[in-house]
């Protein structure tokens, strides 16, 4: 006979409060669990999505500066005209210990050209990069070849020219392969050329004026990207774009932030349904408490008896909460119909974070219905009856 | 020499002109070995008198002394301490824990103690033998009659071989079979060396004490000593 047989024993004897508690829990504990599965499996989506979202390092060459701004973004100090990057330079991205974070590295060849008559900037562009570090062109007509152009929107409305007709840049007759629908950034002004027609019209073989790179990068250091680049490129200036990676950050953020909120409501439920079905139990137990008193049970061993009870209950809900909570959640993403099917992952962390939740949160719920039991009179519970 | 000493108790329920004085200016002194009964009608303060010598009900005004303890100035574990190495109680209406067996209703008070579970275990089948329950250790209280129900209740308060049984109208639920064989059993504990007082309103069952205390109004009207000539034998 010891303390805790009298708990299981009294929990075997009220299955219906015991499982009432137990589903309160469960629920609780799945839902957390549900949702941080959920939150995350999806937040790693996104982050790999915007991964894919344009390039978030920029290598320009180290010079004397001139302000410029690129898409919108404040890059410091650019020159295209001083010096240049050589290409073959660029092999070197892939030593770095991080190479397999970079998606795609876009050399750009910068150049004002004389343009049907109007000084225009061209840029050359690798257009199998640019399909990942440009995502957001939308180009009515195809990439360019060699000795063809793709004009921006803007640029293709000052020039008068649709997709086919031709034009003469610097005296060199090319045809419109394109036309770029507005994107709202700097690339509607400009003209796209390939990498090795623009090497050529600025007389610029082997030579790159810039280098855009799109780093795999949820949770990699982007600081620890741009300094292994710089160590490989001394003679480049290597920058991260912060709005792009703190955009990142804060979408991630605000997700875990509504998934913390749920979580903290959810649980507060899961608590009061065990405090309030504990202390019916206390209530109905007035005669056994009293029992136990007159006995000789000290406060603390009643208080040993009603936590045992709520820890061997909250153990088992953080178990199957936990998984309830991971089913939900892989049946949720599968759901989606994102190709999230199978993505969530047994996690032992969670599973052991999902039991320490649930014993303590209710212990904690059962704290003052187990003190209340202690404190309760033996003669007053005895003869009330 | 005295074993329990009540000095000027006194118990009352709330204050003031509506305070109720279930009981007051209480002295006696019991010795070791007595068996005492009190009695009076119903609201005389038998009950409340029986809580305080129960060390659960702190009275009001007064002192309680059992074997030189203060039992009052205990602090509660101490106090929880002494019911369960001092006290057997026998309630009227049973009090068993319906979903533990006979044999574990009778171990209750040595849930909390270090001994090892057989001799938890050994000290229960003592008790039970000593009730004539010996063979229905395994029952729960719901599948045995009020009788044996009573039986397992006095077992349950012996177990310890605590040094005072305290019981509170013991033959209330009973037959008048059942009712000697439980005057004759606490006879018996009696006459191994424990000192037994009993609530009753039964002036058959006051015939087995030694003495009989009489309470009207919450005062000692009469504390009389019964001849060894009259007394009831167990048989």
């Amino acid at each position: 006979m010891t303390l805790k047989l009298i708990s299981i024993r009294n929990l075997m004897r009220r299955k219906g409060k015991a499982a009432f508690i137990l589903a309160g829990l469960v629920v609780g504990v799945a839902t957390v669990v549900g949702i941080f599965t959920f939150v995350e499996a999806t937040a790693h989506d996104i982050a790999h999505k915007l991964e894919q979202y344009g390039a978030n390092i920029l290598i320009v060459p180290k010079t004397e500066n001139l302000s410029l701004s690129y898409g919108g973004l404040s890059l410091g100090g650019v020159s295209f005209d001083l010096e240049e990057i050589r290409e073959s330079e660029l092999a070197r991205l892939a030593t770095i210990p991080n190479h397999r974070n970079i998606a795609a590295v876009g050399p750009i060849v910068l150049g004002v050209a004389s343009v049907e008559s109007r000084r225009m900037l061209l840029a050359g562009v690798d257009f199998k990069a640019a399909g990942i570090l440009k995502p957001w062109w939308r180009v009515d007509g195809r990439f360019p070849q060699d000795d063809e152009v793709l004009l921006g929107a803007e640029a293709a409305r000052a020039l008068g020219l649709e997709t086919g007709q031709g034009l003469s840049v610097n005296g060199r007759n090319l045809v419109v392969s394109g036309r770029i629908e507005v994107t709202g950034s700097q690339d509607d002004q400009l003209a796209f050329l390939t990498l090795a027609t623009a090497q050529q019209l600025f007389a610029k073989s082997g030579k790159i004026s810039m280098v855009e790179v799109a780093a795999l990068c949820k949770d990699c250091p982007i600081e620890d990207m741009v300094r292994q680049i710089a160590a490989v490129l001394p003679g480049a200036k290597v920058m991260a774009i912060q709005q792009v990676v703190k955009s990142r950050m804060e979408a991630l953020a605000q997700f875990q932030k509504f998934s913390y909120g749920i979580s903290a409501v959810i649980l507060f439920i899961g608590g009061l349904v065990v405090l309030v079905t504990m202390m019916g139990s206390v209530r109905e137990r007035t005669e056994e408490i009293g029992i136990f008193r007159a006995v000789g049970f000290r406060r603390s061993h009643i208080m040993q008896v009603v936590f045992l009870e709520a820890g061997i209950i909250s153990a088992l809900a953080g178990v199957f909460g936990y998984g309830l909570g991971w089913a939900s959640a892989a049946a949720a993403l599968a759901l989606s119909g994102d190709g999230h099917a199978g993505t969530a992952p047994f996690a032992p962390e969670l599973a052991l974070a999902a039991v320490v939740l649930a014993v303590v949160l209710g212990l904690a719920a059962t704290a003052y219905p187990a003190q209340l039991a202690s404190r309760l009179d033996p003669n007053e519970a005895l003869r009330a009856l | 020499m005295s074993y329990i000493v009540a000095d000027q108790l006194g118990k009352s329920f709330g204050n003031g002109a509506a305070a109720v004085h279930a009981v007051s200016d209480l002295n006696f002194r019991i010795a070791p070995g007595e068996f005492v009964a009190i009695m009076g009608e119903s609201g005389a303060g038998k009950s409340t008198l029986l809580g305080i010598l129960g060390a659960m009900s702190a009275p009001t005004t007064g002192r309680l002394h059992v074997d030189g303890i203060d039992v009052y100035a205990l602090n509660p574990d101490r106090l929880a301490d002494f019911r369960r190495e001092y006290l057997g109680f026998v309630f009227q209406s049973f009090h068993l824990v319906p979903y533990l067996s006979v044999i574990e209703n009778v171990m209750l008070p040595l849930a909390v103690s270090r001994q090892g579970n057989p001799e938890k275990r050994r000290r229960a089948q003592d008790a039970l033998a000593q009730v004539g329950l010996d063979g229905k250790a395994d029952r729960l209280p719901g599948e045995i009659s009020g009788g044996e129900k009573e039986r397992v209740a006095v077992a349950r308060a012996i177990v310890n071989a605590p040094p005072v049984l305290l019981a509170d109208e013991p033959t209330g639920n009973l037959d008048s079979g059942n009712s000697r064989e439980i005057m004759r059993m606490f006879q018996r504990l009696n006459a191994s060396g424990m000192t037994v007082i009993m609530v009753t309103h039964s002036a058959e069952c006051s015939g087995y004490a030694g003495r009989v205390m009489q309470l009207s109004d919450g005062r000692l009207k009469t504390d009389r000593r019964i001849a060894a000539a009259t007394l009831r034998r167990a048989s």
